[in-house]
């Protein structure tokens, strides 16, 4: 299992969560992935794309102005 | 054996409407949404600081959770540049290339589906809803000219159309499929009041900038200044934001409107010269293209007419290179008779 960081800063929705959707794609089940964005629709966006593909946020918090989440990367 | 269909989801009523009469077939669905740069879907919401209060949800994300199917989103930025630069249809009412952009997607909806092994397409057409990709003329163009053929299923319309390839196979019963026409929402609204759908998306006048005649103005005027059609994604981010105004060929000013706007354009600032007032209360500016020295007091003074300085009679502005190199200036506000309305873009 790896913890992995990504960048999102500056970018508008949807590309912070296309960032994470092509990330995880390389990722393995039980990885975890820090993404780090600046637009507050990530709050929303990320957790409805994690939902939708089988993924789970395990952590969205706001600090210094930085939307971040952590994500578990599930198995199909 | 199950037939598997990519739906191409917009976030609007058809698109959810069209895939919930798949799965009452027993298709399996999963949706695909393409992000353009284009797409007003969030953007603006971010930016500005008053809208800020009341969550948007991304809408193609709330429909495939309302549908209970995978989305997939697709960064085709870089190559829908060519349907904008070269539409082989031409542009609608604004640089809406709605005709080309149509079978552009479903060109890379079909390589989609091929790659992952699925059946057909489907879409939430409705044979003339839409002036130009919408009518009974131009979707059989679409067919041909994506390659998709009679792999593309519409099923608001299919009725209204030639069989497709899902509906002579046995794979979909054309008898539970519909014959939608026209402009009007109502039989939309029935089906979906049907599917027990209440909190759909309303139709507010297009999902793309290209379809807005200001936004279509700003990207004119950027290709007639640069000399080409080109553009990046941080030129499309910014078309959206503040005011633009233009005082020479050369160059031009993104003024901030609004406290969220301003810190918007503040992350541009190793990108671009930038002006803020320091003296009052006032916007922060992106200065975009070529300048001489001289030109930046000019610059300073347009800024400092949109500050809270603009009846007194200095302002002062801090100016920054791209470099971070800062000098402070002082001016007089420029008068409101002597912004010359043609520099507003």
């Amino acid at each position: 299992m790896s913890r992995i960081s990504l960048d999102c800063r500056r970018l508008l929705c949807p590309m912070p969560v296309i960032r994470v959707q092509d990330r995880i794609t390389e990722l393995q089940p039980g990885d975890e992935l820090e993404a780090v964005c600046t637009d507050p629709g990530v709050m929303q966006d990320i957790p409805a794309w994690c939902r939708i593909n089988g993924h789970q946020v395990l952590e969205q918090k706001i600090v210094n102005d930085e939307y971040i989440l952590l994500i578990r990367v599930q198995g199909d | 054996m199950q037939r598997k269909a990519v739906a191409l989801i917009s976030g609007g009523l058809d698109s959810l409407l069209a895939v919930r009469v798949l799965q009452e077939q027993g298709i399996h669905v999963e949706g695909i949404n393409f992000f353009t740069g284009f797409c007003v879907e969030g953007h603006t919401h971010a930016i500005r600081k008053k809208d800020q209060k009341k969550p948007k949800r991304n809408n193609a994300l709330w429909c495939a959770e309302q549908l209970g199917i995978k989305l997939h989103i697709i960064d085709i930025v870089e190559e829908y540049k060519d349907v904008v630069f070269n539409p082989k249809y031409g542009y609608g009412a604004n640089l809406n290339p709605c005709l080309d952009c149509k079978i552009f997607m479903v060109k890379k909806a079909r390589e989609w589906m091929e790659a992952h092994d699925f059946d057909f397409i489907i879409t939430g057409e409705v044979v003339g809803q839409r002036p130009k990709s919408q009518r009974k003329d131009t979707m059989p163009v679409v067919q041909k000219d994506s390659g998709i053929e009679d792999r593309l299923l519409r099923p608001l319309c299919a009725k209204n159309l030639p069989q497709t390839l899902p509906e002579r196979e046995g794979w979909v019963d054309r008898e539970k499929l519909y014959d939608f026409s026209g402009r009007s929402r109502k039989p939309q609204m029935a089906l979906a009041r049907k599917f027990g759908f209440e909190d759909y998306a309303q139709p507010a006048g297009g999902c793309c900038f290209l379809t807005d005649a200001q936004y279509s103005v700003k990207l004119q005027d950027l290709w007639k200044a640069r000399g080409n059609k080109q553009y990046e994604m941080d030129d499309i981010m910014l078309l959206k934001v503040g005011r633009h105004i233009r005082p020479e060929p050369g160059y031009k000013l993104i003024i901030s409107r609004e406290e969220g706007e301003g810190k918007f354009l503040q992350g541009y600032r190793k990108q671009y010269p930038s002006l803020k007032t320091t003296s009052h209360a006032g916007p922060l500016c992106l200065i975009d293209g070529d300048f001489a020295e001289e030109q930046i007091e000019q610059a300073a003074r347009i800024v400092a007419r949109y500050s809270q300085g603009k009846n007194a009679d200095t302002v002062e502005l801090e100016y920054r290179d791209t470099d971070g190199n800062t000098r402070n200036i002082q001016v007089a506000p420029l008068p409101p008779h002597e912004l010359n309305k043609e520099w507003i873009v």
